[in-house]
């Protein structure tokens, strides 16, 4: 993986040292808040509704030993034992005092981590598919593109006022595992006739109060014509996008209000009169950033103790059958790490969890971490030899709940319980759903099913693509959740329809096993998914068992 | 018509620590809402957020909340002051556990 050379890490350093020179400033009075505030936003430092938070990013998600090893100690040292991902592959601290957290971007500096750009009118970490680099099904690994954009990005003078954030999600896969669709600008990596590897350009995709699904601008991109595309898209946004109303300056509102077509033209026209000063630089950066990408030397050899121990103990082969997913090297399984356990807090990892995952990701994974969007923690590279002895060892650190893409592996976001802009909670909620389903002992037979949840309107836990999404607002000084079906967040990407009147939080659990158990009598059988009886049968029967009552009242 | 004034507190984030307080009536900052002074009156909540947002140095975020009088002092109206007096649902950190 990419490791900082000496002008990252420089640069990284002095931002620690502005910062720390800030925040004493602010302490000694010489700062106002309102000084003081876009400083610390700039380094990812929000006031939330408990205590600051830190927000980490975590560039495309990808993570070596030493650096989630130093998560560990950062959470030890100055917060209170553990971390939280988030679903922009960020690590969230939430409850760090002001005057250390220049200690902690020192830290996060030693193993070249920081936290610029998580927040603000910029171009926020970029993210990516969490099996890129390993997945069967993909054309190339997307984190060299996504490493030349983060270095094009980071302080690029143009690009620090936007009119609003900016966020860009890549995939080297057709299968979109990055929710590409949802972003500002979303890659998707494709093939043009002749074979050539280039993206598929997405732009003003989002989600928050005015869900929209990206439109394609560009079927077919080269990669060398990626940087300055991207900065004609940008470049365009800047100028046109609506800075007089915060609530329409992403811009996906600009695209829509000024059309694609008028809006492609722009991007073009720019493009045209930039893409000359992109003298091959660029190119010459990526390739050598693509030789820090170069995969791992996997082994040759036979995996016969897996096979062996998948038929002979039934939690392995549950956990196996759920957990892993297929590796484009013979012989290799890409593991997925629930964070998920039943009744836990969806993304949150213990200080010792986090070293159990270095460790084992040193000893079988080829030194590889991935933090997905799903909040999950991802070894991309397992050899099926070492699944068994992994197992056993995720398990004594509780980390080997089998339920990767079931319904207890729900996306839910800090809401209420932590996030100041919050209308209800969202965490409570996920852990009754997957406690209750665990109850049931019904979630493999349900099988593949989506719960996204977040706690207001900005959506960061994606529920308008969730299979069910559950957003929590406040109706008059009550919580009470909305619940949207038939969400997609994949490459054929859908918002999710509303159901109808939203549910109390105690009413809440009930309703959505309701749904969940009129899916098991409408299937037409086990291997028809939620999603697909959603589509097939539409919202009407799941209507009839959320809302019996009225339906009664119009017999 | 302007609406009746319902009861408040003024409430705010400490600059270090980042945790809730709110403004008591001898001018300290009681991360234990009970202690907050109940104002009843509109003019005199003008008077305290106004002194409250000059202590620049000491609490950041300052605003008035509707609370009504309890047992054993103020009380939160709205579920977001109410979790701000104790802290998350998840863990006990926070109030819950530290007050
Ligand atoms: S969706 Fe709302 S409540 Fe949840 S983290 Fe985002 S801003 Fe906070």
């Amino acid at each position: 993986m990419y490791v900082y050379n000496d002008f990252d890490e420089a640069f990284v350093r002095e931002r620690a040292a502005q910062f720390r020179a800030q925040v004493e400033r602010r302490i000694d009075g010489s700062l106002t808040e309102d000084e003081f505030r876009p400083l610390r936003l700039m380094n990812g430092l929000y006031l939330q509704l408990h205590a600051y938070m830190l927000r980490v990013a975590i560039p495309y998600g990808t993570l070596n030993p030493s650096q989630m090893r130093q998560l560990a100690y950062i959470a030890d040292r100055w917060d209170k034992g553990y971390g939280h991902w988030t679903t922009r592959q960020n690590i969230q601290y939430n409850w760090p005092v002001l005057k250390d957290v220049p200690d902690m971007l020192d830290a996060l500096a030693e193993v070249g981590m920081h936290a610029i750009q998580t927040s603000g009118n910029t171009i926020r970490n970029v993210t990516a598919d969490h099996f890129a680099g390993a997945a069967a099904d993909e054309i190339e690994d997307p984190r060299p593109v996504a490493e030349l954009l983060r270095q094009w990005s980071t302080d690029h003078p143009e690009f620090q006022f936007l009119p609003r954030k900016f966020k860009i999600a890549i995939t080297g896969s057709p299968n979109d595992r990055a929710v590409t669709k949802a972003h500002d600008i979303g890659l998707r990596m494709v093939r043009s006739d002749a074979g050539e590897p280039g993206f598929e350009v997405i732009v003003g995709g989002g989600l928050g109060r005015t869900p929209m699904i990206g439109k394609v601008i560009r079927d077919f991109l080269p990669k060398a014509d990626l940087l300055p595309y991207c900065e004609a898209i940008v470049s365009v946004y800047n100028v046109l996008g609506r800075r007089d109303n915060k609530y329409k300056a992403r811009i996906k509102i600009t695209v829509f209000e000024n059309g694609l077509e008028n809006f492609a033209e722009l991007v073009e026209a720019r493009y045209a009169e930039i893409r000359p000063a992109f003298t091959g630089v660029d190119l010459d950066i990526l390739k050598a950033i693509e030789a820090q990408f170069a995969p791992p030397s996997f082994r040759d050899a036979p995996s016969a103790g897996y096979e062996a121990a998948h038929l002979a103990n039934p939690a392995f082969r549950s956990w196996a059958d759920t957990n892993l997913a297929a590796h484009k090297a013979e012989g290799y399984a890409i593991v997925s790490i629930s964070i998920k356990k039943h009744g836990a807090t969806p993304g949150d990892a213990t200080s010792h969890q986090m070293r159990v995952m270095a460790d084992l990701a040193e000893k079988y994974g080829h030194g590889e971490l991935r933090l997905s969007h799903e909040q999950n923690v991802i070894l991309p590279h397992v050899h099926k030899s070492d699944l068994p002895a992994l197992y056993q060892a995720l398990r004594e650190a509780d980390l080997a709940t089998a339920n990767i893409g079931l319904i207890s592996d729900i996306i839910a976001c800090p809401g209420m319980d932590y996030c100041a802009l919050a209308t209800a909670r969202s965490i409570p909620i996920a852990q009754e759903i997957a406690v209750r389903f665990d109850e049931l002992k019904l979630e493999h037979e349900i099988g593949p099913l989506k719960i996204k949840i977040s706690g207001c309107i900005n959506a960061c836990g994606h529920h308008h693509v969730g299979h069910i999404g559950i957003l929590g607002l406040d109706r008059a000084g009550v919580e009470n959740y909305q619940v949207t079906l038939g969400g997609d967040g994949t490459e054929e990407a859908v918002i999710g329809e509303k159901t109808g009147p939203g549910f109390s939080a105690e009413e809440i659990l009930p309703a959505i096993e309701r749904i969940v158990l009129a899916y098991l009598d409408l299937r037409t059988s086990p291997e028809e998914t939620f999603l697909e009886t959603f589509r097939r049968l539409g919202m009407e029967p799941f209507k009839a068992v959320l809302y019996p009552e009225e339906k009664a009242d119009a017999a | 018509m302007s609406r009746a004034f319902t009861p408040k507190v003024v409430t705010a984030n400490r600059l270090l620590e980042g945790d809730n307080v709110w403004l008591t009536e001898d001018d300290r900052w009681s991360p234990d809402m009970a202690e907050a002074e109940l104002i009843a009156d509109e003019a005199h909540a003008t008077i305290r957020l106004l002194f409250a947002q000059g202590q620049r140095n000491t609490v950041v975020g300052v605003y008035l909340i509707d609370a009504k009088e309890g047992r054993n002092g103020p009380e939160p109206v709205h579920f977001r002051e109410a979790f701000r007096t104790r802290g998350p649902s998840n863990y006990a950190h926070g109030k819950q556990v530290e007050l």
